[in-house]
């Protein structure tokens, strides 16, 4: 791929974002294309195949994410794609750690999700234990023929055997650093900030 | 043996130096000296007559767990006291001869207070029949007060009569004032605070209505009433009526009541719990108004030891009752003095000459309580410190049990020494036995 | 929150909020699922100290406390060491020792989930406690009518009955009024406390005049026996003037809701064919009870304040 000028960055990013506005957007549509190729694989075509797919955000990024992921491969595939959100509060073992928190939506297609393709989405993917949670949730949610993993960023640092099938992009960090994704939906902006010291 | 008190500060007027031979007062005044007298420096301390208490609970015979004679005559000498009634509801009631003497004697060998028992009015405190009034009177105990204090003598028939046998003892009925029928399952005070708390209400009415009913009883047959423990306003306004009309009626009523409210359930602690129940505002102004006045004669302690089992429990299950020996004088200088309500003599009126005269204490002789401080008078007095203020610390009280409502709270007064009968059964703020 | 629920005052509007929101995003959470279980408590244990038999109470919260997966003991004072006198205190202290994080108390003494909570270091929930309290009632009272009806701001509520001896209606009292409803007391004056005056809510004497007002009506439970005591001349003559019968319920508004919080004494307080018809909530009150019991053991046992 020809590298291309930086576009101009939006009036709203921060100075320290590592991805802009335009930057997610384009990674966003990116991963929209694999997840068309991959399912196009799997199943007899492209269509079928996202059939069979259902997007399922981890709250709260996640949610939003795999709505604009959902509707990309829709604009790019011409076929409607399922859409969820499972929230993991419930199933996180660190309440001890972290005191509770309020409960977000969970919320499955019609249907539900047995026997189907579920790509989990989230905004940042680090120790794992999100995911794992997302993981213990969809266990009481259903069966689904096979689980996937896509997420905005890969930061590093994993506590758990777990990787991602689909990743916007790698950003490598150190522990004291804290990544943000911030989210149009959710934070008014579209954009990926590092910070200095533990979030 | 002679015993001279200098530069202390009589009623709390001005210093001077107090000489005490055999037992007795013989001189009060300036500069008095005597060769080999024991020498107590008093200075800046007030000096006022023992303090006469119309209303403990000793607990012995039978719960001697929560307190025995002995601990609760140190815990009164501690707090200024010469002389306490001991109430009759102990295990066995305290309703014969024998059993009133028993205390009586309880009280001698441990010769740190004049311990006076109170005889019951009804056998077992059942309310039905009277029990020996005249032997317990005629017994080396003497008895003059008769109560079934924890119960109210509430058939009026009995009431009658018990008011009208005393009359040829020279006795006198001190009445617990609660219509058992409007306090069934009662647990506080009736008003805002127990419809939130969920706790059963012990309306003012129930107590109101038998001082009423007492004072036209005792008017009518000519009797001496006593009533324990007052804890409302509307009880000083039928207590004010009756004295202007002239009946023979006094009262009586408790430090706790001088100081605290039913604001203490909040937070269900039992050591609130007491029976009358700790009233309103309104409440503790006007018993302090009337004890001022004169409405109300005297401050009795209703001293009430309880076991710790009986206090650290759901409210509903315990004991009521709450100690009172040691901080009465402090909780009336906080609430009487303080103010402004009552002087040093107002104090010796309300708590050692007063109380003394209902019982009959006060009479001549060696043995006598209640009298002035005065040449030939029995040496029978205190010194208070007015000034330091302290914490009251449960487990540094001299009594057996804990239940002490006081606890963390700052109180003004201290008691540095008691003598009864020139013997000092108090010095430094130590028991002496 | 606070680390104990003792009394509707212990939440503020906010907390009285989270609670509500939590139990309608388990109930989501949960809709539907096979598996009605949440790991979410594992490793944690709740003890269920009962000293009054209340076996729907009882079953409600060991139903939530299981779906949240905690452990759950049932601890009740018949037949244990408690009716051989052991007591309160060292029954809770026997309970921290062996490890409970949640005591779930139910007791006929007023204050006594007071006076356990100064003994143990988890958290205390009232479960009903004499004629004070019964906090998760007045919250599962709460979820239901702002599921039914959208909203508690501003609800008018009827609360008719006992209210003297009841706990259900000191907690509603307070909690409804901290969420902006309306409260109405509704009870022949000897069934009301003296005091009921300092109370946030408005008294009546005559449920006719209330009924077409009221967006809820909440029958508290009335017992017969009461008549002993002349609380009132006859059940025939409470029933008569203030017990919630057909021709009553035709005087409520389209959308208002009946509510009772069981048990039930048909043709006393409420007649058959009012607590079995479409206005009636209370089969719901009694799911409910398990949500809002799922959220408030959340909310206390998930972890440290945030």
């Amino acid at each position: 791929m020809a590298r291309q000028p930086e576009p101009a960055r939006s009036d709203l990013s921060s100075p320290s974002a590592v991805l802009s506005a335009a930057d997610v957007t384009r990674v966003v549509d990116r991963m929209a294309h694999q997840l068309i190729e991959k399912c196009a694989g799997a199943g007899d075509d492209a269509a079928g195949g996202l059939a069979d797919l259902v997007l399922v955000g981890i709250p709260t990024r996640g949610a939003p994410l795999a709505r604009r992921l959902a509707a990309r491969v829709e604009a790019f595939a011409g076929s409607p794609v399922d859409v969820g959100a499972v929230d993991i509060t419930l199933y996180r073992d660190d309440l001890r750690m972290r005191g509770v928190r309020a409960l977000e939506e969970t919320l499955l297609p019609e249907g539900g999700i047995d026997g189907r393709l579920v790509v989990l989405v989230d905004d940042v993917l680090y120790s794992g234990r999100s995911v794992r949670a997302a993981l213990d949730a969809l266990r009481d949610l259903g069966r689904p023929r096979a689980v996937q993993l896509a997420v905005l960023v890969d930061r590093g640092h994993r506590e758990l055997p777990i990787r991602a099938d689909y990743v916007g992009k790698n950003l490598p960090t150190s522990r004291n650093q804290s990544v943000r994704v911030r989210l149009a939906e959710v934070d008014g902006v579209d954009e990926v900030v590092v910070t200095e010291g533990e979030q | 043996m002679t015993l001279l008190i200098t530069g202390a500060r009589p009623y709390g007027e001005d210093a001077a130096d107090i000489l005490v031979e055999d037992g007795r007062i013989v001189a009060i005044g300036e500069d008095l000296a005597a060769t080999g007298a024991e020498v107590v420096r008093a200075a800046g301390l007030v000096a006022l007559p023992g303090l006469v208490d119309l209303h403990t609970h000793l607990r012995e015979p039978g719960r001697e767990d929560a307190e025995t004679v002995e601990t609760g005559s140190r815990a009164a000498a501690l707090g200024g006291y010469t002389a306490v009634h001991a109430m009759a509801n102990t295990d066995p009631v305290a309703d014969t001869a024998g059993v009133v003497e028993q205390v009586w004697r309880l009280g001698q060998q441990a010769g740190l207070v004049d311990v006076v028992p109170v005889g019951a009015v009804t056998v077992g405190l059942a309310g039905e029949r009277l029990a020996e009034l005249g032997a317990m009177a005629d017994s080396a105990a003497r008895v003059r007060v008769f109560s079934d204090d924890g119960h109210c003598v509430a058939d009026p028939a009995l009431m009658r009569r018990a008011l009208e046998y005393v009359k040829a003892l020279d006795g006198v009925v001190a009445q617990h004032a609660e219509e058992p029928r409007l306090t069934v399952g009662a647990q506080m005070h009736e008003g805002d605070r127990s419809a939130r708390l969920g706790l059963t209400g012990w309306p003012a009415a129930a107590e109101e209505a038998i001082i009423a009913r007492d004072v036209l009883l005792a008017d009518h047959v000519g009797a001496r009433l006593h009533v324990c423990h007052v804890s409302t306003a509307g009880s000083v306004e039928i207590l004010r009526w009756a004295k202007s009309r002239g009946v023979q009626v006094t009262a009586e009523v408790t430090p706790h009541h001088l100081l605290l409210t039913d604001e203490c359930a909040e937070g269900y602690d039992p050591v609130f719990k007491v029976n009358p129940p700790l009233r309103t505002d309104t409440d503790v102004q006007a018993v302090r108004l009337g004890l001022a006045e004169g409405v109300i004669d005297a401050v009795a302690t209703d001293h009430a030891p309880h076991a710790v089992e009986d206090k650290e429990t759901e409210w509903a299950s315990a004991r009521p009752g709450m100690l009172g020996l040691e901080q009465a004088l402090s909780v009336v200088v906080a609430t009487m003095v303080e103010t402004g309500l009552l002087d040093w003599r107002g104090v010796a009126d309300r708590m050692s000459a007063r109380p003394a005269a209902i019982g009959r204490l006060d009479g001549g002789g060696l043995h006598a309580h209640g009298r002035p401080l005065a040449p030939g008078e029995p040496a029978n007095l205190l010194l208070v410190d007015p000034g330091t203020r302290a914490v009251v610390d449960p487990a540094a009280l001299a009594s057996r049990s804990r239940n002490s409502p006081y606890a963390g709270r700052e109180l003004p007064g201290r008691v540095v020494a008691t003598f009864l009968r020139g013997v000092p059964t108090v010095l430094d703020g130590k028991a002496q036995k | 929150m606070k680390r104990h629920l003792l009394e509707a005052a212990d939440l503020d509007r906010a907390d009285a909020t989270l609670v509500l929101d939590t139990a309608a995003q388990i109930d989501q959470a949960l809709a539907g699922r096979e598996v009605k279980k949440l790991p979410t408590l594992r490793g944690r244990t709740v003890v269920n100290l009962f000293y009054e038999d209340s076996t729907r109470t009882r079953i409600s919260f060991e139903l939530a406390a299981k779906r949240l997966s905690a452990d759950v003991l049932n601890f009740s004072a018949k037949g244990s060491s408690v009716s051989k006198g052991e007591s309160l205190k060292d029954t809770a202290l026997t309970l921290e020792a062996m490890g409970s994080d949640a005591i779930v108390v139910r007791h006929s003494a007023s204050g006594a989930p007071h006076r356990l909570a100064n003994w143990v270091r988890g958290s205390v929930v009232n479960a009903g406690d004499g004629t004070h309290e019964h906090p998760t009632q007045a919250l599962l009272d709460a979820y239901t009518i702002r599921h039914r009806l959208g909203r508690l701001e501003g609800v008018r509520v009827a609360v008719v009955g006992d209210v003297l001896h009841s706990r259900v209606a000191r907690s509603n009292v307070r909690l409804l009024h901290t969420l902006g409803a309306e409260v109405t007391l509704v009870a022949p004056p000897t069934l009301l406390p003296v005091g009921v005056g300092s109370w946030p809510a408005e008294v009546s004497y005559d449920l006719d005049v209330v009924l077409p007002k009221a967006d809820v009506v909440m029958m508290l439970r009335v017992q017969a026996e009461r008549m002993n005591a002349s609380y009132f001349p006859s059940a025939r003559e409470y029933s008569r003037r203030y017990g919630l019968d057909a021709r009553r319920m035709g005087a409520l508004g389209d959308e208002a809701i009946v509510m009772h919080p069981g048990p039930m004494n048909r043709g006393m307080e409420i007649a058959a064919e009012v607590a079995d018809s479409v206005r009636s909530t209370i089969v719901e009150q009694v799911g409910n009870g398990v949500s809002v019991r799922m959220a408030v053991l959340y909310l206390l046992l998930g972890g440290a304040p945030s």
